[in-house]
């Protein structure tokens, strides 16, 4: 198995793992983060204005965990620096 | 696979190259420019008033409400910056209902000059605001062990701002350009359609993101000064 085959394997591994584990974490908390928000919001309903637009912000700030997972996971499909380092030569 | 729209190169000399980035980017802000020109050509204060200067007066109104429940108390001075911001983004992301349009916020550098707009935005408001010794004490609260972090934090939540936004419209169009090839006939319409509501997610995001941003600097200046003011009075 020469160093090409072996860089594909496990970036192409490695890609899926990453986009699935770093998409279920983020998830699970962006679902606590809108249970209690929904919880909040029913209590006073007065507030949820400021309720939603903080939840958007926070579930921004989680989501974009998920984001660098999944930006992380198409650099190592389709732009490998590996790779590319391996062809060139 | 094209990943972003700075692949397709219409024109090329020297290290400048014209690529579909800045040219949708230059059509865009030359909707956005014509279109409010073209409607505030004819400003009325009737009771009766045309429909686009009322959705302009709504857009307008929204948005600096938008701005003072996160703090700011006069919005007018940042509308300028936070509403044009919001308003290219929205457009930028919306445009994806026209065919072969593939929206500039799918580009990494597009998305940095945004976010970096937003690093030299946040010092600007506050040395308007505090002067500059009073916005640089800002950077060693509470003591001056929390500069590095201070300045780390400015620096990490610029790229924040930068790959969220990226990422989120890139995979969009990844998502559609996928199903495309997998069942072209219906699923590309519904996620392009979840696409839009993304868009906009999105655009508010960064937006109160940089209000948010802009009113830490702003309001930390402020407390401050009332507390010298209070301290003044105690001892004067």
């Amino acid at each position: 198995m020469d160093s090409v085959t072996t860089i594909a394997i496990v970036s192409i591994i490695t890609a899926g793992f990453t986009t699935g584990i770093g998409t279920m974490f983020p998830a699970l908390s962006e679902g606590k983060a809108v249970v209690s928000a929904l919880q909040s919001v029913a209590q006073q309903p007065d507030a949820a204005p400021t309720i939603t637009r903080t939840l958007f912000v926070g579930l921004a700030m989680i989501e974009s965990t998920a984001i660098y997972c999944f930006v992380l996971s198409m650099i190592l499909v389709f732009a490998n620096p590996f790779w590319n380092h391996i062809i060139a030569q | 696979m094209k990943l972003s729209p700075d692949q397709t190169v219409f024109w090329e000399y020297g290290f400048f190259s014209l690529n579909l980035t800045i040219v949708t980017t230059w059509g865009i802000m030359l909707l956005l420019v014509v279109s409010a020109a073209l409607i505030t050509r004819r400003l009325k204060t009737d009771m009766r008033i045309s429909r686009w200067q009322c959705f302009l007066e709504m857009v307008v109104t929204g948005i600096n409400q938008q701005i003072r429940e996160v703090g700011l108390k006069h919005p007018e001075q940042y509308i300028g910056f936070i509403g044009t911001m919001f308003l290219f983004i929205a457009m930028a992301n919306l445009l994806i209902i026209l065919p072969w349009y593939e929206p500039p916020t799918g580009s990494l550098s597009t998305t940095a000059a945004l976010a970096i707009s937003v690093l030299f935005a946040v010092p600007f408001f506050g040395i308007e605001k505090s002067g500059f010794v009073g916005y640089l004490k800002s950077y060693i609260k509470p003591t001056v062990i929390m500069l590095p972090f201070n300045i780390i934090g400015e620096i990490s939540r610029t790229v924040a701002l930068t790959i969220r936004l990226f990422g989120n419209i890139m995979s969009g169009g990844l998502i559609v350009a996928v199903l495309l090839s997998i069942a072209p006939f219906i699923f590309p319409v519904i996620m392009t359609a979840l696409g839009l509501l993304t868009g906009m997610v999105q655009a508010y995001i960064f937006s109160i993101l940089a209000t948010v941003y802009i009113a830490a600097a702003v309001q930390d200046s402020k407390k401050k000064s009332t507390i010298t003011k209070l301290k003044e009075v105690q001892n004067g």
